[in-house]
């Protein structure tokens, strides 16, 4: 048996350090979920108005944002605003402010793809059936957008988790970054930890990671 | 902002784009190669290779990249498995990207009614026949959309390279604001050369969304 | 008298394994013998051609074609099927090949015929049913009418001993029927053997040599048309028939 390097694991306080570390991670995708999720109703909402402005500022701020890879927007605002305005900003704090700018765009984008989903003579055939504008958002329009909604949602929220991992790039110290301080304080007792210590954060970011999906795909064909 | 340091940056970015767009591109193949074969042996639910290959997409699609390189870079040459930096980028991008490249197929060979099958057979075709003349050609132009949609997500994806220490643009701009502290011509030519090369993937991406939603076969 | 080409004997299908989709069916086709079988909704009618075809497993009984039988996953299957020739409702046209490719595609790959001659057969068919212009056209610029006579040429262009149609104008809007019927009653009097499932009664009574009114899964009556449309023996064949006509409301 080759030495997988997997009991640095259970040297002093590693694993609950490497759980910290997730800890960091999913700490920031919480919070820029919370702050994501109404702010991309709003905005989604907005952009199936008919007002031409609003809707080519929105666009506009969506596709600039959805096509920079996620580590360019990290960049940006670490570096690019320390630089313009003089401050120090902290990497959890720019990273928090990346992933609302990101998390906004793209729930804004699945709030207006459920809304324009719903046929127009769903709206039509509940006039037909003397319902107030108020009524059709509540009884027939509303329920059938959430419906779609919520898998998505989820799904987005996974997503969130997974590129937290890239603010070890800005410094924050997340789980990746606990890695690389534990396998470089063992160097010498256990040469291979790199080997269990990433595949035991891969397996952790898997189980973070694939109930919310599970439960997702599971909403997803209960309401089709 | 200073031009003159833009100029005596470019190379270095030009440098450094076409190894982003040359592992992107490579690595997006083998996704492709992955994804189809992933695809046709859960479509034809094939006994065991499917269990393998769900778990597979399952494992791919619920971890990020980062730490599949970090795995792959630094943790498979503990046990033997050594590779230099350039084959891990390729590795990891077809390993992320051949499950979303499956999903994307998967749904596009779904979508096909399964009467064309028998249509299919009806006229004497075998399962490969019928797989190859009639469904797969099918498949890849209605999964048109998502298929544009996974490039244009795993050419994103390759700006983790540079945490395996390959020279790509977010390498170069972290090293060259590093060590002069150029930062707004950096971050400038950093977001240029992004645009240059994913702009035109994602108005492709678009234009071939039309075509497929509003043409369907044949204009 | 002729040898059958197809015959079937005590098919019996179900697909839950409680209730019986078919009861027991056997009949024979003979060359050039044209078989219409009529009843109502969900009787059997479509499973019953899906079962000639091997599209479908059975729990007991047997097709044979020609003395070879017919079974779903059973060896010589491909052979088989292209000895039969299948139009369905949906026509099924392959959307992503042009009409001429659409037929071409089936004596060129799985027969492996020379692609000029089958072309110009497939052209002189296609002339035949009014759609030479039509050959470089995809599916989806054609109507329901043009892309069911397509399916048709697709089907005779195997070269096969027997046809199957199942409700072949069910899907057209009505004055589309008539154009698929006309060519359909051609290949009748050209002496084409033919299975044709259908709720056009007049058509029916028309084209066939034979009725088979299908009930329940079993097949009730079998008669020559005339007999069948103008004397039922049968409570239910009377039943059936009388729901294709109107009394007067006033």
């Amino acid at each position: 048996m080759p030495d997988l390097g997997l009991e640095v694991l259970f040297k002093g306080k590693n694993m609950l350090r490497l759980l910290g570390g997730l800890g960091v991670a999913l700490r920031i995708s919480a919070i820029s979920v919370l702050i994501s999720l109404p702010l991309g109703i709003l905005l989604g909402v907005l952009m199936t108005f008919k007002n031409p402005i609003l809707k080519a500022i929105l666009r506009v701020y969506l596709e600039i944002i959805r096509i920079m890879p996620q580590m360019v927007l990290l960049f940006l605002v670490y570096f690019g605003t320390t630089r313009a305005f003089g401050w120090d900003l902290p990497g959890e704090t720019a990273s928090i402010i990346v992933f609302v700018l990101w998390g906004t765009a793209e729930m804004s984008d699945l709030v207006r793809g459920a809304l324009i989903a719903i046929p127009k003579h769903q709206y039509e055939s509940s006039e037909a059936l003397g319902m107030s504008r108020a009524q059709t958002y509540w009884y027939i329009i509303i329920p059938q957008t959430v419906r779609r909604l919520i898998p998505l949602s989820i799904n987005l929220i996974t997503r969130m988790i997974k590129t937290t991992s890239l603010v070890l790039m800005i410094g924050v110290v997340e789980v990746l970054k606990v890695s690389q301080q534990i396998i470089e304080a063992n160097r010498m007792a256990s040469p291979n930890a790199a080997f269990g210590i990433y595949l035991t954060v891969f397996m952790l970011y898997f189980l973070a990671c694939w109930p919310i999906n599970l439960l997702a795909s599971c909403l997803e064909k209960k309401w089709k | 902002m200073d031009w003159n340091v833009i100029a005596q940056y470019l190379p270095q970015y030009e440098k450094a784009a076409w190894l982003t767009l040359r592992l992107g591109v490579i690595g997006i193949l083998w996704s492709i190669g992955i994804g189809l074969v992933c695809a046709v042996l859960q479509y034809d639910r094939v006994p065991v290779l499917r269990r393998i290959v769900g778990a597979y997409i399952q494992l791919s699609r619920n971890t990020p990249l980062l730490v599949q390189l970090f795995f792959i870079y630094y943790g498979l040459p503990k046990v033997g498995i050594k590779t230099n930096a350039e084959i891990c980028g390729i590795a990891g991008l077809a390993f992320l990207g051949g499950s979303y490249m499956a999903e994307a197929f998967r749904s596009g060979l779904e979508a096909i009614e399964p009467i064309q099958t028998e249509s299919a057979y009806s006229l004497g075709m075998s399962r490969l026949q019928t797989l190859r003349y009639v469904i797969l050609p099918q498949a890849v132009s209605t999964s048109m959309p998502a298929f544009m949609a996974n490039v244009i997500f795993l050419l994103k994806e390759t700006s983790v390279f540079s945490a395996v220490s390959l020279m790509d643009l977010m390498f170069t701009a972290k090293d060259l604001i590093g060590l002069y502290y150029k930062t707004p011509e950096c971050l400038f030519l950093l977001v240029v050369f992004y645009l240059i090369i994913l702009l035109p993937v994602s108005l492709l991406g678009s234009w071939l969304e039309r075509r497929v939603r509003y043409a369907g076969f044949g204009s | 008298m002729a040898e059958p080409i197809l015959t079937v004997d005590h098919l019996v299908k179900s697909y839950d394994g409680h209730t019986n989709i078919l009861e027991n069916v056997s009949f024979a086709v003979k060359p050039g013998e044209v078989i219409v079988v009529v009843g109502p909704s969900g009787c059997g009618k479509s499973t019953l051609l899906r079962c000639l075809n091997g599209l479908e497993p059975v729990q007991s009984g047997r097709v044979q074609l020609g003395g070879e039988t017919i079974a779903y996953g059973g060896k010589n299957l491909q052979a088989l099927r292209q000895r039969i020739g299948m139009v369905f409702q949906s026509y099924e046209l392959f959307p992503h090949l042009t009409v001429l490719d659409n037929i071409l595609l089936g004596p060129t790959k799985v027969q492996k015929r020379p692609k000029a001659e089958v072309q110009k057969e497939a052209e002189a068919l296609l002339d035949r049913v009014g759609l030479l212009q039509k050959a470089k056209s995809y599916p989806r610029e054609l109507s329901g009418g043009q892309k069911q006579r397509v399916a048709i040429v697709r089907a005779l262009c195997m070269h096969p001993e027997i046809l199957l149609f199942d409700e072949v104008t069910a899907a057209l809007d009505p004055e589309m029927v008539r154009e698929v019927l006309d060519v359909m009653l051609d290949l009748a009097r050209e002496g084409k053997t033919m299975i044709i499932v259908t709720h056009e009664m007049q058509f029916a009574r028309a084209v066939a040599n034979r009725v088979l009114f299908l009930d329940g899964g079993r097949i009730v009556e079998e008669a020559a048309p005339a007999q069948f449309f103008d004397h039922p023996q049968t409570e239910r064949a009377k039943k059936f028939l009388n729901t294709f006509t109107f009394d007067a409301v006033k």
